[in-house]
């Protein structure tokens, strides 16, 4: 099974050279860490920078350099700063070539739920609705089954939407797994998992075909 | 030249007034109009609606103005580092609509633009365009969002001069370019106002046609919400 590192390690091995990629806050914040460093990649960040780096060193913090997740931030050499009409231009136009968000359920014809629990939790969408609306290359970081062990990978959302059928791929602590239109196709099993556990934690239609392989991370 | 200082806050918002909406710049705390926003606690206006992309944090930026009840509605995309926001919005005394940021971020400026509306593929199919016109474009569907309409924009730039040309330093930028000249009257606040010609016109981000009214913030306290550092051993 993999923890938070572990999905952002295996996610980052789907970022390809002369990507521009968004991360969401969370797990997808980690995948910047694990990208290979033989390749060239630029992040964007939704509130206006293309080209982030890693967090400051201490004491040079700048107030007016954050990402979204209004943490204090650095730029590498070749950054910009930008409006925020213009960063969505970016997101809505598809010029971003990879996205990688976090969800609280995934139903198997690729619907995600991300921003509300009714009653309970309203934090907002942020740039979600709009991300997931335009993006063509998805992939959604998440624990593959809440606290209480309940499947986050439905046959429905029961949630809130934040989009239609936009979900391509999944990488949970468990398993990798492709939204395709017969269900969710079962690719990789985390070190130490086994099919049936797989089955046992997906509550949506599993697509198994022949050996699923362990991920080689 | 058309000049555009006024010679302090209180002369900037002249003539706000209960009941109006209002376009705040900004990002979480990053590039917030902070004298703009302690005028208006000031002033104890009330029954206002915030155009904002954030609320703020419990005690700093619009947190202030929810702490005294001032704000009737909010339209924001993300407001979830603020206890009281949450706390007024599920109890109803807050009335909250929640717009997609890239969204948000277009109707300003088609507000700028002189555009009515726009077709966006944001929020298709969820409870976003629940009653909204939707239509169908190169086989994709798209929902019809309105521009804004705000009596007020107030909006922080780095630097400004007298004609109301402003320049944005870094992720502070984000919302207010958006959001001049998207409001009847657009109120710039800088942290260093400038003669008219010490700005290079290559540089400016935003024209002063913009902008009605600009002056130099007394201070700004720039709080950093997450501050997130590395130590010099770390290997990136």
């Amino acid at each position: 099974m993999l923890d938070k590192n572990g999905i952002a390690k295996r996610i980052a091995e789907e970022v390809q050279d002369g990507y521009y990629v968004n991360l969401g806050i969370g797990i997808p914040t980690l995948v910047a860490n694990f990208v290979r460093d033989d390749i060239s990649v630029e992040f964007q960040s939704e509130n206006g920078v293309l080209g982030m780096g890693p967090f400051p060193f201490e004491g040079e913090e700048d107030a007016d350099i954050i990402n979204a997740g209004k943490q204090t931030i650095t730029t590498l050499p070749g950054a910009s700063f930008f409006d925020s009409a213009t960063s969505f231009s970016m997101i809505r136009g598809k010029h971003v070539d990879l996205t990688i968000l976090g969800a609280m359920e995934v139903a198997e014809n690729g619907d995600i739920a991300n921003w509300k629990i009714p009653g309970k939790m309203v934090k907002g969408m942020g740039g979600a609705m709009d991300l997931v609306a335009s993006a063509e290359n998805i992939i959604v970081a998440m624990m593959h089954t809440n606290r209480a062990g309940a499947s986050k990978l439905l046959k429905k959302c029961s949630l809130p939407l934040t989009g239609v059928g936009c979900v391509k791929k999944i990488v949970t602590n468990l398993a990798v797994l492709e939204v395709t239109e017969a269900g969710f196709k079962l690719l990789e099993r985390a070190p130490g998992v086994s099919v049936e556990d797989i089955k046992n934690a997906t509550e949506g239609k599993l697509i198994i075909e022949g050996e699923i392989p362990e991920m080689g991370i | 030249m058309i000049k555009k200082v006024v010679s302090s806050v209180s002369e900037a918002l002249h003539g706000v007034e209960d009941g109006m909406t209002f376009m705040l710049g900004g990002f979480g705390l990053c590039g917030i109009p902070e004298n703009a926003i302690t005028e208006l606690v000031q002033l104890g206006i009330k029954d206002i609606t915030c155009i904002s992309n954030n609320a703020g944090v419990d005690d700093f930026g619009l947190g202030l103005l929810l702490q005294k009840h001032q704000i009737k509605k909010m339209i924001s995309s993300y407001v979830g580092e603020n206890d009281e926001f949450e706390r007024q919005m599920l109890s109803g005394e807050l009335e909250v609509e929640l717009t997609p940021q890239g969204t948000l971020a277009e109707k300003c400026r088609a507000a700028q633009a002189g555009f009515p509306a726009f077709y966006t593929p944001a929020g298709y199919g969820t409870e976003v365009a629940e009653g909204k016109e939707t239509r169908e474009f190169d086989g994709k569907m798209y929902v019809l969002e309105p521009a804004f309409k705000a009596d007020f924009s107030f909006v922080k730039a780095w630097k400004g001069d007298e004609a109301g040309n402003l320049i944005f330093k870094g992720t502070a930028r984000n919302f207010n370019p958006c959001m001049c000249g998207a409001a009847t009257i657009t109120v710039a606040e800088v942290e260093e106002l400038v003669p008219a010609g010490s700005l290079d016109p290559n540089e400016i981000h935003i024209p002063g046609i913009f902008v009605q009214r600009i002056f130099q913030g007394e201070q700004y306290e720039k709080r950093i919400e997450q501050r997130t550092v590395r130590q010099k051993t770390d290997a990136r």
